[in-house]
C-alpha cells in the first residue's frame, strides 16, 4: 500500500532542453538523473510534500546550489552546507556547536538532515514549524551566517548565473524569499535516508538480516529506548529533559513556549546515521557513543523537568551497551552518505 | 433540477428587495490614518505622552490586518480571500489599502484580524505582505510580528532608551491573535457599487498599546517579543487602536 504513494516528479523532455542550456554552468545534478522524492515502504506519509512546491530537476539544482553558497552569510565563510555535512549525514563531524561567520561559536549542536519532510518542527526547540522557512533561522542567527534575507536576494540577483538559475527552476527571473526557500525546501525535502541494514532488515530486502549481536541490541533497544526514540525514525519528535545537567545552561523549549514546565527540554533526536554524527546532545557533550549509552546507564541527573521514564536512568551491562552498539550501527544508510545527488559539486 | 428552484425562488426575492443586481462585483478601499492620541503620527521627532505619562518617540509603527469580513445587515457576510495586509506607517502608499472583487450591497459591519491567522503563520514561504523580507516574521520561532512599535523614551532603561515592542504569538496562555469589529452606522453604510468604490477612514492610535486594559510604564516594560508581556499589550490594542472614523461613499 505504502509502496502505492511513491511521489516521484516525472520530467519529460524539459531535463533534455534544461541541460542543453546549463551545460557550460556547473552541473548540480547529473543529466541523466531525474530527482524524485520516494517514500521509503516501511515510512508514513509526510508532513511536507511537494504539491505546492512542485519538485523539478532546476528547482532541485538551484537549492542544492544555496545550500553549498558560502556568500550568501555576512562575511563569505559561511554556506548550510559549512555546519550539514554529508559525510556527517548532515550533521557537523568533531563540532560540538555551530561555528558562524567570524568563528562564532553558536549554542547548540547542529542536527543532522534528512528525512526533513517526516518533521513537523525544527532545531532542537522546535521554534521553526514549516521546512521552507527553516533556512531563515540560521540566515539571521548573528552567529551562523549573520545576514538578512533581503541582503541575500540582494546579491542573487546581481550575482551569475544565479538569475538564469531561477528562470529555469520557477520559469520567472524574479528572485524573491519564496523562491529561494522553495528551492532549498526542494533540495533538503528529497535528501531521503530510508535505506539502512536496518531498513532493508525491516522491508526483507536483499536477504538481509541482522546478527546475533544486533538483534539483541535491537530487542534491547525496542525494550528500553523506543519510547523515545520511535521508529522508523527513530524519534518521536517530542521534547524532553534526559538529565544531562541538574539545572539546564539552555532553556530548550521554554524559550519558545515560555512554559517553566518546558525548560531543560530539547527534540529527541534522531538516532539514524549516529555512527556518523558525532559529537551528540544539544551541546556536542558526547564524542562516542560510549559516552552517550553512559550517560543513560549511570549519569541521568534528577533534573527539575526530567522525563519520568528516567527517573532510574536505563541500566545497561557492558554487553547490553557493546549489543545496542551494533544495532546503533545498522541504522547508518551509507547510500544517503555517498549520494553525489547531495553532494557540492 | 428539483435542488435549483429555491435557488432561484431566493434570488428572485433578493431582486424585488434590492435593486442592486446581484452577482456584480466592485470595490472599495480602507485608509488607515496612524495617530498618537488625537495627534498625526511623525516618526522619529515628535514627543508623545502615554496614558502613564512617559515621554516617546516612535521610530517604528507597523502592523497586519487581515481576514477582512464584511456583513449586511440581514447577517449575511463576505470573508475577502486572501486579505493580508502590512500597514507601514513609514510609507504612505502601505497605508491605504485596495479591496477587490467585493460582492456590490450595503455592508453594516467590518472585522478583521490584528496580525495574521494562526494557519498562515506556519504555512511555509509566502509573498507580499506575508513575505520575511518585510521584517515581521521570527525567524528563530516562526511566525508573525503582528504589531510592531520601536521607539525611545526617556523613562526606558534599556540601551539607548529603547522602546522595543514586537507583538505576536499564537500558543496559548501567550496568544496575540486579536479581531477587531466595528459596526457600520445603518444610515451610511459601506455602499459598494458597481459605479462606486466607497473609502473607509480609520483612525488608529498607536498609543493604544500601553493604555486600555493594563498602563503601560516604560519605566517597568520597554520590551517584549511575544509571551506574556506582550499578550498586556494586545489586550490592550484590541478595542483601543482602531476606530472607524467616516465612510466616504
Amino acid at each position: 500500500m505504502l509502496r502505492k504513494l511513491y511521489v516521484i516528479a516525472i520530467l519529460g523532455m524539459g531535463i533534455a532542453m534544461m541541460y542543453a542550456c546549463s551545460k557550460n554552468q556547473e552541473d548540480e545534478v547529473p543529466a541523466n538523473l531525474n530527482v524524485a522524492f520516494k517514500i521509503p515502504a516501511n515510512f508514513p506519509v509526510p508532513a511536507y510534500n511537494f504539491d505546492e512546491n512542485k519538485l523539478t530537476n532546476p528547482g532541485f539544482a538551484l537549492g542544492k546550489k544555496l545550500f553549498y553558497e558560502a556568500r550568501l552569510s555576512a562575511d563569505k565563510s559561511i554556506s548550510c552546507g559549512s555546519c550539514h555535512q554529508q559525510f556527517a549525514a548532515f550533521a557537523n563531524l568533531d563540532h560540538k556547536v555551530s561555528h558562524g561567520v567570524a568563528n562564532c561559536q553558536g549554542k547548540r549542536n547542529a542536527p543532522p538532515l534528512f528525512n526533513l519532510v517526516w518533521q513537523k518542527a525544527f532545531f532542537w526547540d522546535g521554534g521553526v514549524k514549516n521546512l521552507e522557512t527553516s533556512p531563515l533561522n540560521a540566515i539571521a542567527d548573528t552567529c551562523e551566517m549573520r545576514t538578512d534575507i533581503a541582503t541575500v536576494i540582494a546579491f542573487l540577483k546581481s550575482t551569475a548565473p544565479y538569475p538564469d538559475l531561477f528562470k529555469s527552476a520557477f520559469g520567472t527571473e524574479e528572485i524573491n524569499s519564496q523562491l529561494i526557500l522553495k528551492s532549498l525546501a526542494q533540495f533538503m525535502g528529497v535528501m531521503v535516508s530510508g535505506n539502512a541494514k536496518y531498513d532493508q532488515v525491516m522491508r526483507k530486502e536483499n536477504a538481509a538480516a541482522f546478527t546475533s549481536s544486533e538483534l539483541a541490541g535491537y530487542n534491547l533497544f525496542k525494550a528500553r529506548c523506543v519510547s523515545c526514540h520511535a521508529e522508523p525514525f527513530f524519534t518521536d519528535f517530542s521534547y524532553r529533559s534526559n538529565g544531562l545537567d541538574l539545572q539546564s545552561a539552555d532553556e530548550g523549549r521554554s524559550h519558545i513556549t515560555g512554559s517553566a514546565t518546558d525548560f531543560g527540554k530539547f527534540r529527541v533526536p534522531t538516532l539514524r546515521n549516529i555512527e556518523y554524527t558525532s559529537p551528540y546532545m544539544h551541546d556536542g557533550r558526547f564524542y562516542s557513543l560510549d559516552e552517550a549509552l553512559e550517560h543513560y546507564n549511570t549519569g541521568v541527573k534528577p533534573a527539575a523537568n526530567l522525563d519520568p521514564l528516567l527517573k532510574n536512568g536505563i541500566p545497561l551491562s557492558t554487553l547490553e551497551k557493546e549489543q545496542i552498539k551494533a544495532f546503533l550501527k545498522t541504522l547508518t544508510d551509507h547510500e544517503f552518505i555517498k549520494n553525489t545527488l547531495f553532494s557540492e559539486s | 433540477m428539483a435542488c435549483l428552484c429555491p435557488i432561484i425562488l431566493l434570488s428572485s426575492c433578493k431582486k424585488s428587495n434590492d435593486d442592486i443586481a446581484p452577482d456584480t462585483k466592485s470595490g472599495f478601499t480602507i485608509e488607515f490614518e496612524n495617530q498618537v492620541s488625537g495627534s498625526p503620527l511623525t516618526l522619529n521627532t515628535v514627543t508623545y505622552k502615554n496614558a502613564n505619562g512617559d515621554d516617546f518617540k516612535i521610530n517604528v509603527f507597523k502592523y497586519y490586518i487581515s481576514n477582512i469580513k464584511l456583513s449586511k445587515a440581514d447577517g449575511s457576510t463576505y470573508a475577502i480571500p486572501e486579505s493580508y495586509f502590512l500597514i507601514d506607517a513609514s510609507k504612505s502608499e502601505l497605508t491605504n489599502i485596495s479591496l477587490k472583487d467585493v460582492p456590490t450591497g450595503d455592508y453594516t459591519k467590518i472585522e478583521y484580524t490584528i496580525g495574521v491567522d494562526y494557519a498562515r503563520n506556519f504555512a511555509g514561504a509566502q509573498t507580499g505582505a506575508l513575505d520575511p523580507v518585510n521584517g515581521m516574521f521570527w525567524t528563530w520561532n516562526s511566525g508573525y510580528i503582528f504589531v510592531k512599535l520601536e521607539g525611545t523614551s526617556p523613562q526606558s532603561k534599556a540601551t539607548g532608551n529603547a522602546l522595543t515592542f514586537h507583538i505576536g504569538g499564537l500558543v496559548d496562555p501567550n496568544n496575540t491573535i486579536r479581531t477587531f469589529a466595528t459596526d457600520i452606522n445603518a444610515a451610511n453604510p459601506l455602499r459598494i457599487r458597481t459605479d462606486k468604490k466607497p473609502n473607509m477612514h480609520f483612525i488608529v492610535n498607536a498609543a493604544a498599546l500601553f493604555t486600555g486594559k493594563t498602563n503601560i510604564s516604560f519605566g517597568t516594560l520597554n520590551f517584549t517579543m511575544g509571551g506574556a508581556n506582550s499578550v498586556l499589550v494586545a489586550d490592550n490594542y484590541a478595542n483601543g487602536m482602531f476606530r472607524l472614523d467616516h465612510i466616504h461613499n
